[in-house]
């Protein structure tokens, strides 16, 4: 009886299985009789997105939404950039009138929070989210649609962010928002809601990517890129993607409790009921220490890919640098409690944490130690990209060491909340993070767009931004050793303070120069370049086997690797497997470790789904800032979008390809 | 100019679906099985933290959580696995008349716990406001009750699915099999936050 219930009352099984067996035996598929133009104007008409405005909003596209999310991430390192000039005009001079002290509050929470949660990790994410398909020779990643749901997500948290600062209820608490004094008592108004709720996009955002990653990753790797063929970068972004996973819970939850106890009055920070603001602590450094991995990995995994094209040889002792990587990703969750040395710990958390803070540095040196060998016994080509390395070494170098006398706590007692650290955590992160990442948006830029950026603007940039930095952060490890502290909106004449801080803020300038430069850079080439060759570096990985830009369905067949390096290895012809449909999208799923062929995977059609579940979702989150009602009445659109999403277009079965 | 193509094998005969690791939504529904994980352990983690700071455990002059709806709850939950064994292993034969008949029965489990849920929020002896031990209280109740209510709407969903001749579909049987798995996960994990509302205050 049931059998026959609702939806199912006229449905003949046996009939419809006749025709979805002769259905079957017309499907279409690439191989040796189908492949060069004609293939791939049937791939093309497969695999394009539909037209016009609500096409481009419901795009699948894993290069289309990669690139949203670089250019987006671009515009918020600028608009960031544009509040560090304005702290640095502030602090050029002392006893400065420019911006008031509450101002300077909101620039400097602004600059944090848009830097860390709208540029570095979404960035990271974009680069990753475009190239690791290409990467590993596949032609999408998995789960697309969630894939896009991320980005709007992403999107709108920034925008919830500068539009609030736009009309001044922007936050003014701090990046990390320490309670009390983000707490109710201390923060009236909506300006610390509107933080905490940009926290929660982001995180909903970045999760989604990791999980879109984690499972491209592993599923969808070419035939025979076994985990140990497996190129440093997506071992990078696997390491990263996993970290996310197990560190953004942290955030999202102790802004939630937050926002809870704001808006209904919990009392989780509140010390006058039991509660406790080392909790806030706690949950946020469980977050935020892996958070500077999360962006610091990925920018290794860029420097690997630069040293090994430039220096014309595999990177030196890849088991370990994976090993390295791993461990990193392993030793970051271990060392949290270093942000809060100054909040009195027992004595055996100081000696703990203290050693778990210094032997980080043992996984990050042996990698660096592996591509000085690699330098070493390659013939490197100091094109721009490679530059880029170079002074990221250099850079990071100098960061790191100021890290480990930082993880002293004796120094850090000293040092805490002072310019040292402000100092430290740019060297780190710009040198660490930025560096690499313009020497990876050089790199790939032929990829993306088609042409070569060009390479003497490109030193010229690279050195301008190079020693502009040094000029601007080298001077705060002195200010700071002076004793200035950092978030402070003027400091008094005569203390010795005047001559660092001009510098800096000359030095920050020149930064500002050196990126003004690159985006012109970037936009000329764009339109004028010299048209991109499918490998003009001459590199080894499976990205750089199809056009430049690529087409939509990536590759015209499924690369087989049989390498680490496989472009170097292979003599003239590619070799390939065949089989996958040209009627409809199909992904090729191969298995965890092997990587041998497993399944046929369908691709999901574009969808606006993604797009309205995400603007329902943001509804939500923003009301809830208002009301906690909002969180019950947003959830019924939400999920309608959702339930909609995941209902297929068509309720009618379709010839399933398996003919064993 | 790009590389010629050498062909090596034809893999037109791969099926298209299997079931457990070789499905790539078994490992998207594997990564969010560990982000609700994390979230829940940060949670644990806040609950222990804020206890090691007090000298009672419900702070003085409150009393435990009742007994009974919460350990009713705990009953259901645990037999609701039996339906869902029962679906997962039909899933897993391809028997879909059995899967469409079963798949209300753990729906009407889901409903008869979520029903149970509003008298446990009743007898918790404590508002979310009164204090800390109250609101984290609150907040882990708060959180298994959103992950069993976003998981009955999926199972709902679901089965509305399965009863169009799409039910009939290989790969709609693997994410049966797969919601049979998460809802294995959503009643393992109350098991601690049983443990931590009604118990661990009674220590």
């Amino acid at each position: 009886m049931i059998e026959r219930a609702w939806g199912d009352g006229n449905y003949d099984r046996e009939a419809d299985e006749e025709r979805l067996a002769k259905e079957r035996r017309t499907i279409s598929r690439d191989g040796p009789k189908l492949t060069g133009a004609k293939l791939e104007a049937r791939l093309a008409r497969t695999w394009a997105r539909p037209p016009g405005f609500l096409g481009w909003l419901a795009t699948v596209d894993h290069k289309e939404i990669g690139r949203r999310y670089i250019v987006t991430a671009l515009v918020f390192l600028a608009l960031g950039g544009v509040l560090a000039l304005l702290m640095r005009l502030q602090l050029a001079l002392p006893e400065s009138g420019l911006i008031s002290a509450a101002r300077f509050n909101e620039l400097f929470t602004m600059h944090g929070s848009t830097m860390m949660f709208l540029f570095a990790v979404p960035v990271m994410e974009g680069v990753a989210v475009y190239i690791i398909p290409l990467m590993l020779g596949t032609r999408a990643t998995g789960f697309p649609r969630l894939n896009s749901f991320s980005y709007y997500m992403y999107l709108f948290g920034g925008l919830l962010l500068w539009v609030a600062f736009a009309l001044n209820i922007g936050p003014d608490i701090g990046w990390f928002a320490y309670v009390p004094l983000s707490g109710p008592e201390f923060s009236p108004g909506k300006r610390a809601d509107i933080w905490a709720q940009m926290i929660t996009f982001t995180e909903v955002s970045a999760l989604a990517a990791a999980v879109v990653l984690v499972c491209t990753i592993l599923k969808t790797r070419a035939p025979g890129m076994t985990l140990a063929r497996m190129p440093l970068f997506a071992w990078a972004m696997l390491v990263t993607s996993v970290m996310i996973i197990l560190a953004m819970p942290s955030i999202a939850l102790c802004s939630s409790m937050l926002i809870s106890d704001r808006l209904v009055g919990t009392q989780f920070y509140n010390s006058f009921e039991h509660g406790d603001a080392l909790l806030w602590q706690h949950l946020f450094w469980f977050f935020g220490h892996p958070e500077v991995y999360i962006i610091f990995l990925p920018a290794t995994g860029f420097v690997s890919v630069i040293t090994e094209t430039f220096c014309r040889r595999p990177v030196f002792a890849y088991p370990v640098v994976v090993l390295a990587l791993i461990s990193t990703g392993i030793l970051a969750f271990g060392l949290w409690v270093h942000h809060m040395f100054a909040t009195g710990l027992p004595r055996v958390g100081y000696s703990f944490y203290t050693a778990a803070s210094m032997s980080v540095a043992i996984p990050t040196g042996l990698q660096i130690f592996c591509w000085l060998a690699t330098m070493w016994d390659g013939r490197p080509r100091f094109q721009v990209p490679m530059l880029y390395v170079v002074g990221f070494i250099v850079t990071f170098v100098i960061g790191g060491l100021t890290g480990v006398m930082v993880a002293a706590v004796p120094l850090d007692l000293q040092l805490h909340d002072t310019y040292f650290v402000v100092a430290h955590f740019h060297y780190v992160l710009i040198g660490g993070a930025v560096f690499p990442l313009l020497g990876i948006l050089t790199y790939w830029f032929p990829k993306i767009t088609g042409r070569m950026m060009s390479e003497t603007l490109g030193k010229i940039g690279f050195w301008m931004i190079f020693l502009g930095f040094q000029l601007t952060f080298f001077p705060m490890h002195w200010s700071g050793l002076l004793g200035m502290p950092r978030r402070v909106y003027t400091y008094p004449a005569g203390l010795g303070l005047e001559l660092p801080n001009l510098l800096s803020s000359i030095g920050a300038f020149v930064v500002a120069m050196a990126v003004l430069l690159f985006v012109l850079n970037g936009l000329w080439s764009y339109f004028r370049g010299a048209p991109a060759p499918p490998n003009p570096w001459g590199a080894s990985t499976l990205e750089w086997a199809t056009p430049s830009p690529p087409p939509d369905y990536n590759f015209a067949h499924i690369p087989v690797v049989e390498s680490r390096t496989p472009l170097w290895d292979t003599k003239d012809k590619l070799p390939v497997v065949t089989g996958l449909r040209v009627d409809d999208k199909e992904l090729l799923l191969t298995t965890v470790v092997a990587a041998a062929p497993d399944l046929r995977e369908p691709v999901p059609e574009p969808s606006l789904w993604p797009f309205i579940a995400a603007c329902a979702t943001g509804i939500l989150f923003v009301a809830s800032i208002f009301s906690p009602w909002a969180i019950v009445f947003g959830a019924i659109p939400t999920a309608i979008a959702m339930a909609a999403w995941f209902w297929p277009s068509q309720v009618k079965r379709h010839p399933e390809p398996v003919i064993g | 100019m790009m590389l010629e193509p050498r062909f090596t094998e034809d893999l037109a005969e791969l099926p298209t679906h299997k079931f457990g690791p070789s499905s790539l939504t078994w490992w998207g529904i594997i990564g969010y099985m560990i982000v609700e994980g994390g979230f829940f352990a940060m949670a644990f983690a806040a609950y222990f933290f804020l206890m090691g700071h007090e000298q009672g455990w419900p702070p003085e002059g409150r009393i435990p959580p009742n007994f009974l709806w919460g350990t009713l709850f705990t009953i259901v939950i645990l037999l609701s696995e039996i339906p869902n064994t029962m679906i997962k292993k039909a899933a897993n034969a391809y028997d879909t008349a059995t899967v469409r008949r079963l798949m209300p029965v753990i729906i009407a489990f889901g409903a008869a716990l979520l029903i149970i849920r509003g008298f446990e929020f009743n007898s918790l002896n404590c508002r979310w406001t009164d204090n800390a031990y109250a609101s984290i209280i609150w907040a882990l109740l708060i959180l298994h009750t959103i992950h069993i209510l976003t998981d009955w709407g999926d199972t709902v969903v679901l089965w509305a699915l399965m009863m169009t001749p799409l039910g009939y579909e290989s790969r709609r049987l693997v994410d049966t099999d797969e919601n049979a798995l998460y809802w294995r996960y959503v009643w393992l994990l109350w098991i601690p936050i049983y443990l931590m509302i009604y118990w661990i205050p009674r220590l």
